[in-house]
């Protein structure tokens, strides 16, 4: 009998999910915390949910150090369900980051918009854990669970404002729209399940390139892959799956829209990634083309949709949607580079556009009427410091030294070039051209008209300043100093 | 010390800038005063450099530095690497001469937030010095980029009128340039690292001695010529400079003339020509033609000009059409007329917008029909304007005349002969419209009553203006200093060019004798 929970002990293997394990234990405890909370008091919880995502990124950390000594190396659960490789570990920090980042700057939010509700932060580490179990998945069942519990909790958090139509409107639109791609998404499992016999990803790889020919022959195999695809597609929000995200984007909650352009889109990207590589690893020339013409077409729809738009947060939802495209363009090019370049990308992309949303966090009336180009006139001359952090975070978005968005965009075209995608790698840059029109209209708005109004509302409480501090920090350090990053990036990608 | 000049030149600005953050708002003399001192530091410091003979021997890089910045295993590797030769000396010491004349030109003309405005200036100082030293083409690029931030944020605050649309045509025109280069410059890391050259980085030393195919030459000269040409600028990619010009406030104007106008030239010389030569020679009609388009097009479009600054602004087009000429010709008098002539036009149309600056601080208008007779109201003015005008027509005397006597030379010796021909007509037209502007505004009588209270320059004014009248006359008269300097570089980089093309002439005979012999 002992013998028999050792064993399942042993293929459990609790460390291999030991981050994702802190983060939903600290939320489930700051769920029962919440309820002897009085109401409307939730600065405790969030600095509680804080500390949970410390205690799981010392986990990280220590793991990642643990992954080159001989006798831990990278460990594997749950029957080879989960991993944790340097390629999750290095996911788990883009994904703390992203909700450290986000809780820093909700409550001060949820209090001035007047929903002060705890439940909030238990969410967003739920919707962490679920990114996580996403990253780490070795399976194609424990994606679509980390999936789940992801999207689950986006749906609710970007429904959060119950009065408010638009964020009804944001919450059901992802509802559905989030409930019908995984219905593909499984649908896609299913029958890859039903071609190979197994849900194991490299053993699908296995499958799928010893028997090559029989395999493609098969419609069920390409169906299955397409259909796989839009699931992920969808939620990285590459055009044409891109529809939920403007209105999504718009009418949720800033910091959730925030989180939802971080976190999530890193979440589908790895999960993406990994079955790209290890089940799909002989179509490889097949995947880079069909994935070219989705990178292209991403890029151009994003920047040429938010070129008209006056909303500032809606046009961050569009640019959001250009950026998964750079991002895509990394796996088009299918090297060591392209691939460390989309991990490094990510990082690099949660810092700038949290940092963004956080500074029009503070900015938006209660309401968020004001954030429009024109609401935001004069306003670098009002409050210095907010301005030159967005000033900041809009060059890195544009992809200008020395900021994390250029050194980003170097080694994802690289990537692109090296694999001889030259002209992907043209029209890269020519898109990065055409989003420096909309991006610059911020600066122009900020620092180029006269302030209407004196912003007096505009205060700068603890929470959101240090997460723009840490957002600054990050944007200049993988800036400036990107080789540090890049490198573990490197040795994440097997 | 002398092993970090180069840094300390190039990032003492950036350190004043620091500083400056912490000094009030309020206090805007201190500011003033602060920038002024930190920009003349910076040019005190740079003197050295120009006094140093071993420009004249070597035609190398001196004042090296190298430090390992990024390395990312065997994918890639940028360093700090920085380097001055010949050929950036003087445009690196026109820089840090600039600086304080614009600053010292700005005193009374920026009424609001002076902090950012000379923050600004010390970061755009930072960025072009950087820009000219650099060796490494990822360091190259990353100043290169960050010069437009400033620049930007200094026509687009305290401009013109039209000043929103000006910052952000000259962002987006000017970026979409570099973007393109990016891609080149990491096409050639890509090739240079598979013919197995030990690239050291993005040093560009390194990658001068590439031998890039004939075919991959000529999309790549065309991404960097595209983003340099835009900076110089060459007709047709000139549009963005006139409204730049004219919405920038003075210090910005003269500053972009002075500087960042050379830019442009200097990516040719250092980059675009040396690394592709055999492009270069085959696009070189069609450039040759857009240098002469651009000084015939440049001088017309500035004779009918009613605004005096915007006049200025295409007289720009046409004197930066003789330079590139003169480089183009590709033998030592035209490279070295084109080299000095750009030191001249940096010295010359950064004066002459001083002047529409000083006249436009007192009338606030810029129409030259407003003015007229001007010149016994304000004789020292005239007088100054005067010895301006001529060295930008090129007066024999002034420094204007020896750039433009030597690019001609150069390039009526070259295979440039008929672009040469055509070219000297723009010293003509130069003559009409800059002595045209001149006798409409100064002399004549004095009909405007407005005209009839102004002052004269006064002593900062004065004081801004006697350095640039030194060096108008000291390179008109005695300009071996200067070229003595330059000459070995520049000797180097024609060798560099001609030697490629024998190679690449070899490779064709050895392939060509291969075919005849099957």
């Amino acid at each position: 009998m002992v013998d028999l929970v050792q064993a399942a002990l042993k293929t459990v293997n609790i460390y291999a999910i030991m981050p994702s394990l802190i983060v939903v234990c600290f939320g489930m405890a700051l769920l029962l915390i919440g309820v002897f909370s009085k109401p409307g008091r939730t600065t405790h919880i969030a600095w509680m949910a804080i500390i949970g995502l410390i205690c799981a990124a010392a986990a990280t950390v220590s793991a990642w150090s643990g992954l080159s000594v001989e006798t831990i190396g990278v460990q594997f659960g749950f029957a080879d369900q989960v991993a944790q490789d340097g390629f999750a570990l290095f996911f788990n920090i883009i994904f703390i980051f992203s909700a450290a980042l986000t809780i820093l700057m909700s409550d001060d939010y949820l209090k001035r918009e007047g929903y002060p509700i705890n439940e909030f932060y238990a969410l967003i580490l739920f919707a962490t854990a679920g990114s996580m179990w996403m990253a780490s998945a070795t399976d194609m069942m424990t994606i679509f669970l980390g999936l789940e519990v992801l999207s689950i909790s986006l749906y609710v958090l970007a429904g959060f404002f119950k009065d408010d139509t638009r964020s009804n409107e944001a919450g059901l639109k992802y509802f559905l729209l989030g409930a019908f791609s995984t219905g593909f998404l499984l649908y896609g499992m299913a029958l890859l399940y039903g071609v190979t016999g197994t849900t194991n990803i490299s053993e699908i790889g296995l499958i799928l390139s010893s028997q090559h020919q029989a395999m493609l022959g098969n419609p069920m195999t390409i169906a299955g892959m397409l259909l796989l695809s839009t699931g992920f597609l969808f939620k990285i929000g590459v055009v044409p799956f891109h529809m939920w995200a403007p209105d999504v984007y718009q009418g949720a909650p800033t910091p959730i829209t925030a989180f939802m352009s971080a976190g999530p889109k890193a979440a589908a990207l790895a999960a993406f990634m990994r079955i790209l590589l290890f089940s799909f690893a002989e179509m490889q020339m097949e995947w880079s083309a069909l994935l070219w013409i989705l990178a292209v077409l991403t890029m151009t729809v994003g920047n040429l949709l938010a070129i008209s738009q006056t909303n500032v947060k809606r046009m961050l939802a569009y640019s959001s949607i250009a950026h998964a495209g750079y991002a895509l363009v990394g796996l088009v090019a299918a090297n060591y580079i392209g691939f460390s370049g989309i991990l490094f990308y990510m990082l690099a992309y949660t810092f700038m556009n949290l940092g963004a949303f956080a500074v029009l966090a503070l900015i938006g009336k209660k309401g968020e009427t004001n954030l429009t180009l024109e609401g935001l006139s004069g306003f670098g001359f009002k409050r210095p410091f907010l301005g030159i952090a967005l000033s900041i975070f809009i060059f890195s978005l544009m992809g200008l030294p020395p900021t994390a968005g250029f050194t980003g965009k170097f080694y994802i075209f690289a990537g692109a070039i090296k694999a001889e995608y030259i002209w992907l790698a043209v029209i890269g840059v020519l898109n990065s051209a055409v989003s420096l029109y909309y991006y610059l209209r911020v600066l122009v708005a900020m620092y180029f008209r006269d302030p209407q109004e004196d912003f007096a509302w505009v205060s700068m409480p603890l929470g959101t300043m240090v997460s723009i501090i840490i957002a600054l920090v990050g944007v200049l350090y993988l800036g400036l100093l990107p080789e540090k990053v890049m490198e573990l990036a490197q040795v994440a990608i097997f | 010390m002398s092993e970090h000049l180069l840094s300390l030149i190039t990032f003492l600005p950036l350190l004043g800038m620091a500083m400056l953050l912490f000094i009030p708002r309020d206090n805007e003399p201190l500011l003033k005063s602060f920038t002024l001192i930190v920009t003349l530091l910076v040019f005190g410091i740079s003197l050295p450099l120009a006094f140093n003979d071993v420009f004249t021997t070597s035609g190398g890089m001196h004042y090296t530095e190298f430090a390992k910045w990024i390395s990312i295993g065997d994918y890639f590797e940028m360093n700090y690497n920085v380097g001055i030769d010949g050929i950036s000396l003087w445009l690196v010491l026109l820089t840090t001469f600039i600086m304080p004349i614009a600053v010292l030109s700005t005193w009374n003309a920026v009424e609001k937030n002076t902090k950012g405005f000379m923050a600004l200036l010390l970061l755009l100082e930072t960025g072009m010095l950087g820009a000219f030293v650099s060796l490494d083409l990822f360091l190259f690029y990353i100043f290169w980029e960050v010069m437009l931030i400033p620049m930007y944020f200094l026509i687009g605050i305290w401009g013109g009128k039209n000043r929103i649309y000006a910052a952000v045509k000259f962002f987006i025109y000017t970026a979409v340039g570099s973007l393109l280069m990016l891609v080149a410059i990491i096409f050639i890391y890509y090739y240079a690292q598979q013919s197995g050259l030990d690239t050291n980085g993005f040093s560009i030393v390194q990658f001068y001695q590439m031998n890039v195919p004939k075919e991959a030459q000529l999309w790549l000269f065309l991404a960097f010529a595209f983003s340099f040409a835009i900076k110089v600028p060459m007709f047709p990619l000139h549009t963005w400079l006139p409204d730049a010009h004219t919405e920038a406030p003075t210090a910005g104007s003269v500053i972009l003339a002075a500087v960042m106008l050379k830019m442009g030239t200097y990516g040719f010389v250092r980059f675009a020509m040396p690394l592709f030569p055999d492009a270069l020679h085959t696009c070189m009609p069609y450039l040759a033609t857009l240098c002469v388009i651009g000084i015939i097009y440049g001088s017309l479009v500035a004779m009918v000009q009613t605004d005096v600054k915007k006049l200025v602004a295409y007289s720009s087009v046409a004197h930066l059409g003789f330079v590139m000429l003169g480089i183009f010709a590709l033998n030592l008098q035209g490279m070295a007329g084109g080299m000095i002539q750009m030191v001249n036009h940096g010295i010359s149309t950064g004066a002459l917008f001083l002047i529409v600056g000083f006249i436009y601080e007192r009338r606030h208008t810029r129409e030259i029909s407003e003015f007229g007779g001007l010149a016994k109201q304000m004789p020292i003015f005239a007088t100054i304007f005067m010895v301006v005008t001529f060295s930008s027509i090129g007066l024999p005397g002034t420094n204007g005349f020896v750039g433009e006597f030597l690019i001609l030379v150069g390039a009526f010796e070259s295979e440039l002969r008929w672009y040469a021909v055509f070219a000297t007509t723009g010293v003509v037209l130069a003559a009409v419209y800059m002595l045209w502007m001149f006798q409409r505004m100064m002399f004549g009588e004095l009909k405007n009553p407005k005209n009839a209270v102004l002052k004269d320059l006064s002593a900062r004014e004065i004081v801004i203006m006697i350095p640039i009248l030194v060096f108008i006359f000291w390179i008109g008269i005695y300009p071996n200093v200067f070229f003595d300097k330059m000459n070995p570089a520049l000797e180097n980089l024609i060798e560099q060019i001609d030697g490629k093309q024998q190679i690449a002439m070899v490779q064709q005979v050895d392939a060509a004798k291969h075919i005849v012999l099957k």
